[in-house]
């Protein structure tokens, strides 16, 4: 049995998990969303058929996130989804919108496939942009003021970028030929814009809160913490190499730009975490000051550890099936 | 303008009562797959797998829509009751949360490979995750009504400083209405899925659909509905017999009894009226409501107005209670006369098909009106006799629930009317193709693939 500290400390951490996971996983698959092209339909299906296996289980690490915020911060839960009331209800219908489309544009009506293709793009637009909103109130405590919105709005587009990038380099590991090609362009285009995204909101983060600031320039913190940026710098110029690479010769290491983006967001994701912590609510609320009953905790956490590794293992074995180059589409 | 607390009230009641359309076709439906594609590995016949590919298709799209609404509902918590998860957050975060860990992770995860993988891995490992899925859905179904039955009858907890907390997770989990409530609620799932496929089967017949897949898959759904659509009122006797006992002001609103007393009447149509407190066009069988519930003709019931004030409204608990015993009543004639003469003729009339096809939903009505009756029959609380609705809501402007429920309903009834239509046109494209190529008779141990994917085969 652990103890509220313990506790509060470990449900965090895999709240960041998940979350982290979240963004990885669902954001490729949004990001290939975002950059569905109506007109070609060859190209359509087989980007669709390069996700279709996986949207629904990286979806459910949203619930899952989302889930353990309720079990284990109710008060925090409470906190942020009221404050983030229409946000997150706008990010909802997107990600009905695009969960449905998939599903409809193969059944429906051939006639209608266009129109569910541009839901499907809708609703990967309007899920990622909401997320990306929602992030950055988040990161300014819920501020209501004329900077923070557009602090939030910068944010927004930020994310989006982000995740046609990641989606982007799942397309290039997942695709060849012409398609490949295409998304190589597209990626090369995001590295440049999610990296000027990266340095903005950093830089305005330390601007808007100086605890943050604090935290990242005092010694010895500092020293631990600088390779941080210095890290994720070398690997947008790797990411940017290779996608050069690439289009010369699309066989080798195909794989690596999406690799290097899933590091980029683990590390940015790394940092924004260590910045706020132990805060669960920027500014107002900790971890300590939120956590839930060690009774419940307790009594969820011996399941934790024995299904989480369990989904892992499950998990992984799932894309192993899938692996190497996405077929035609091919429904059941 | 409504208040925020009633805004609240319509719009979870509007989410989770779409939500709940497509997990109960989804939970059973599973199941038939399950059976659909075991008969295939076993006989290698390929209706078996015209069958399977046919309800797949249903079965995915349901499914997306149970997903994409389910995240909503794991939202609407902390959006518009905030108050449930300061009080009873303790115990239902839990149960929610080992939904999400041993149920949602395996299904959607499972579903991958079900839906996209026949190809890529072997017929065992195929059928393997199609069972897991089924698994995953049933599992998913026990927390969220082992969570929603402690709702209506909580057990296992204390409450310190105003908060509850769990003492005997046992006694959460299985409280008293729990198996009742799950049994119930499996049932009316596969109810729902068999008249599903029933109705589906008979709608393509009637096209002029002569193959033997839908004929097959007609009277396998009869069969189900034959043996569960009687069980179900079976049961449904024995959770009225339970909820007697735990809450019986919720009885007397189903009932219509206003007053204590002994040789109840059991009530088949009367139009109850709050203001009054009385009824009036009364239509009743002597002492069976008393029979029913006490197995005495002169046993007691305590009428409502042994709990003013404190009772919840009574109209649409009397009204949704006739309507889902209603709905089961004709399940079960309906059931045993198109079987019976399938078993008889070898055929179902083209009168009775038409009927089946106009129930295809009817497990639709029959479990919206049985969680009606259920859910405001608990009102005014929402953990009976711990928290209060009222004491839940939230303190967020009415404006912005306004905004959310209005995109809301026009997201759902645009999506309602693209399932069903959906649905039927799966139908009718099923009605063009042919019987089985060749290929599939020669060479019958392969699975078969589709070339085209707007060409959708059976
Ligand atoms: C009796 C069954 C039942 C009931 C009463 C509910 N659900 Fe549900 N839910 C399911 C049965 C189900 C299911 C069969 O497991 C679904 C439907 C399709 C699916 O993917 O899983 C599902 C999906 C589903 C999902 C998506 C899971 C995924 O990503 O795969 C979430 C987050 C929820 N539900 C949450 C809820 C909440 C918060 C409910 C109550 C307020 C609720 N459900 C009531
Ligand atoms: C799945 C089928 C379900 C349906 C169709 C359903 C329907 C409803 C309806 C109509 C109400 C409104 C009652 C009223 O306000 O007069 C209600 C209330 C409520 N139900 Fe359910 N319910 C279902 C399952 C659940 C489950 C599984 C839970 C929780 C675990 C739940 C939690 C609640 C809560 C929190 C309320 C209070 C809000 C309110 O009073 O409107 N319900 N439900
Ligand atoms: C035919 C006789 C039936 C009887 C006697 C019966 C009885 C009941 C009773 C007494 C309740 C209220 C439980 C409570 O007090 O909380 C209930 C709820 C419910 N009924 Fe029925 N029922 C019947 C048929 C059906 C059918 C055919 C379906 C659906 C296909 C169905 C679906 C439901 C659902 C979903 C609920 C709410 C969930 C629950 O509390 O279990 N019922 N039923």
């Amino acid at each position: 049995m652990f103890d509220q500290q313990s506790l509060a400390v470990i449900f965090v951490s895999l709240m960041a998990l998940s979350t982290l996971l979240y963004v990885i996983l669902d954001g490729y698959d949004l990001g290939v969303g975002m950059l569905l092209p109506i007109e070609k339909k060859e190209h359509a299906d087989t980007m669709i058929a390069s996700i279709g296996p996986f949207w629904d289980a990286n979806e459910t690490w949203l619930v899952f996130a989302v889930g353990l915020l309720l079990i284990a911060f109710p008060a925090a839960y409470n906190l942020i989804l009221k404050a983030l009331y229409l946000p997150s209800v706008v990010m909802l219908i997107g990600l009905i919108l695009r969960g449905v489309a998939f599903d409809f544009r193969a059944k429906a009506a051939v006639s209608h496939r266009k129109t569910w293709d541009k839901t499907f793009k809708a609703g990967s637009f309007i899920a990622a942009l909401s997320q990306g909103y929602i992030l950055g109130i988040y990161v300014t405590g819920f501020e209501q003021s004329w900077m923070a919105t557009c602090f939030a709005i910068m944010s927004a587009f930020g994310v989006a970028c982000a995740y046609m990038l990641i989606g982007a380099c799942w397309l290039v590991m997942k695709t060849n030929g012409e398609l490949q090609q295409t998304a190589i362009k597209y990626a090369q285009r995001c590295v440049a814009i999610t990296f000027i995204g990266v340095v903005l909101v950093s830089g305005l983060n330390l601007w808007v809160n100086p605890e943050v600031y604090e935290k990242w320039f005092t010694w010895p913190y500092g020293l631990f913490l600088l390779p941080i940026p210095m890290v994720c710098c070398i690997a947008f110029f790797l990411c940017f190499n290779v996608l050069r690479h690439l289009k010369k010769m699309p066989e080798h290491g195909s794989g690596l730009p999406f690799f290097i983006t899933v590091f980029i967001f683990t590390l940015s994701f790394f940092g924004l975490s260590f910045s706020f912590f132990p805060d669960i609510v920027p500014n107002q609320l900790t971890i300590w000051q939120s956590v839930a009953a060690p009774e419940s905790l307790n009594f969820i956490l011996w399941g934790a550890f024995i299904v989480v590794p369990t989904i892992l293992a499950y998990t992984i074995y799932s894309y192993r099936v899938f692996w190497g180059k996405a077929d035609e589409l091919n429904y059941y | 303008m409504l208040e925020t607390e009633m805004l609240s009230r319509i719009q979870f009641a509007l989410n989770i009562s779409f939500h709940i359309l497509f997990p109960t076709i989804t939970i059973a439906l599973c199941w038939f797959l399950v059976f659909f594609k075991v008969r295939y590995d076993q006989t290698q016949h390929p209706v078996w797998m015209r069958a399977y590919r046919f309800w797949v298709k249903v079965f995915a799209l349901t499914f997306a829509l149970g997903v994409v609404s389910g995240i909503t509902m794991s939202f609407q918590f902390g959006t518009n009751w905030p108050g449930y998860m300061e009080k009873v957050g303790n115990i239902a975060g839990p149960l929610l949360g080992y939904e999400v860990l041993t149920a949602f992770f395996l299904e959607a995860t499972f579903l991958g490979i079900m839906l996209f993988g026949m190809k890529k891995v072997s017929a065992k490992v195929h059928t393997f995750a199609t069972i897991v899925v089924a698994i995953g859905t049933t599992l998913s179904a026990f927390w969220i009504l082992s969570l929603n039955s402690w709702m209506h009858t909580p057990t296992g907890f204390e409450i310190r400083d105003g908060v509850v907390f769990p003492v005997d997770w046992f006694a959460v989990i299985f409280n008293p209405s729990f198996p009742y409530r799950f049994f119930h609620m499996m049932i009316a799932s596969g109810l729902t899925a068999s008249f599903l496929v029933a109705g589906l089967s008979a709608y393509r017949l009637l096209l002029g659909d002569e193959k033997q897949a839908p004929k097959l898959t007609l009277k396998v759904g009869l069969t189900v509905a034959v043996i569960l659509a009687p069980l179900q009122a079976f049961v449904g006797d024995l959770h009225g017999l339970n909820t007697f006992e735990h809450q019986p002001q919720k009885v007397a609103a189903m009932e219509g009894a206003w007053e204590t007393g002994t040789n109840a009447p059991l009530l088949l149509f009367a139009i109850p009226d709050e203001e009054t407190r009385t009824n009036s066009y009364e239509l009743g069988i002597p002492n069976l409501a008393s029979w029913i519930l006490t197995h005495k003709a002169d046993g007691e019931i305590k009428g409502l107005n042994d709990f003013i004030d404190n009772h919840p409204p009574v109209k649409p608990v009397f009204y949704g209670f006739r309507v889902m015993v209603g709905m089961g009543l004709l399940m079960i004639l309906v059931a045993w006369l198109a079987r019976f003469q399938l078993y008889k003729q070898q055929k179902v009339s083209k009168g009775l098909l038409k009927v089946l096809v106009w129930m295809s939903f009817s497990g639709w009505i029959a479990t919206l009106a049985g969680w009606y009756v259920t859910e405001i029959g608990r009102q005014p609380y929402l953990v009976s006799g711990i928290l209060t609705v009222k004491e839940a809501v939230t303190d967020i402007a009415a404006e912005n629930v306004v905004i959310s429920l209005t995109m809301y309903v026009v997201v759902y009834l645009c999506l309602l009317v693209a399932y069903l239509h959906t649905i039927f046109l799966l139908a009718k494209r099923a009605v063009k193709v042919e019987e089985f190529e060749n290929e599939e008779l020669t060479n019958v141990t392969s699975p078969y693939r589709e070339d085209e994917w707007e060409n959708n085969h059976v």
